[in-house]
């Protein structure tokens, strides 16, 4: 087993990084809105990762121009684009279920609404 | 965009929170555009750091602002770098940045470089692809984005319409979530 990083993959370390935090987020923090910033952060990773994979150097954006030969991967891009609205729309779902978790039990830290449930 | 997680992490304050959320966003965007991926970044500035934080601080406005604080449990960190060091061990093995020779530029991509300007006729590479030859995944998307927008309307829409017809007049925050319903990109 060895360790040895080339140094072409920082691009895959940035993205680790950015993802355990937001997982750090998820996991630790019992504030709902901030359990959701965190899947934010997440997803912001994933969509990090594929557009770097994506990328050529030397390439341009793909869009087909005369002067050009080498663009990056188009794919990725549309994958994420269609990523990108989805994670809104979970967004917002999530924060609609936290709107109603206030409602019904007036908090949203995640410990208050355990020790009402149990006492209930 | 380091610091700015480190921040999130460290903020009690929920407004700010959201506000270097969306931050965070717009620095992806950024990054988006120096990584040649033009329409990723106007959707992610849109999208990502306009729509979600406007509806995190509506959120805000209909909860609280402020977190709890309490004290915090060692294991998570220990389990999260765990998992971290695991996932870049993984990553060893992962083609290098920007190599044109990496497997993903040699499946489908080339395809769609060489030949949809004469089969779509469209000068974008990627509004060709989410259009036409993945136009499944964009119908699947509006569906979900429907679904979305219906499941908020069944939460939080339907109940509030009602409780408001015997007493008209009565302001209160709504219109929180069913916004993206209508921005089908």
């Amino acid at each position: 087993m060895d360790f040895e990083i080339h140094p072409g993959l920082y691009n895959y370390a940035v993205v680790v990084m950015l993802m355990m935090a937001g997982l750090y987020i998820v996991i630790t923090r019992g504030n709902l809105v901030k359990k959701i910033v965190g899947l934010n952060v997440f997803q912001a990773s994933v969509f990090v990762l594929y557009i770097t994979m994506g990328k050529i150097i030397g390439g341009t954006a793909p869009i087909l121009e005369d002067g050009f030969k080498v663009y990056s991967n188009p794919l990725p891009h549309v994958l994420i684009l269609t990523a990108i609205v989805v994670g809104v729309a979970t967004t917002a779902l999530g924060l609609a279920l936290v709107v109603r978790i206030r409602e019904a039990y007036g908090t949203i830290e995640e410990d208050e609404i355990q020790r009402q449930d149990e006492s209930r | 965009m380091a610091i700015t997680v480190l921040a999130i992490i460290r903020l009690h304050n929920l407004v700010a929170v959201v506000m270097l959320s969306g931050f965070y966003s717009l620095l992806a965007a950024t990054l988006f555009v120096v990584l040649d991926a033009v329409d990723v970044a106007f959707t992610e500035a849109a999208v990502g750091a306009g729509i979600s934080t406007i509806l995190l601080l509506g959120t805000l406005a209909l909860t609280t602002q402020h977190e709890k604080i309490r004290a915090l449990p060692r294991f998570p960190l220990v389990l999260v770098a765990v998992t971290g060091i695991a996932l870049i061990y993984g990553t060893a093995d992962m083609p290098a940045f920007g190599d044109p020779d990496s497997p993903i530029h040699e499946h489908v991509a080339p395809r769609y470089i060489h030949d949809s300007a004469e089969e779509i006729g469209l000068p974008n590479i990627v509004t060709s692809v989410l259009a036409s030859y993945r136009g499944y995944d964009t119908l699947g998307e509006v569906t979900v984005i429907f679904t979305a927008g219906i499941g908020i309307l069944t939460l939080l829409g339907i109940r509030r319409w009602r409780s408001r017809k015997p007493a008209t007049g009565q302001s209160q925050g709504n219109g929180t979530g069913d916004a993206p319903g209508g921005d089908a990109t």
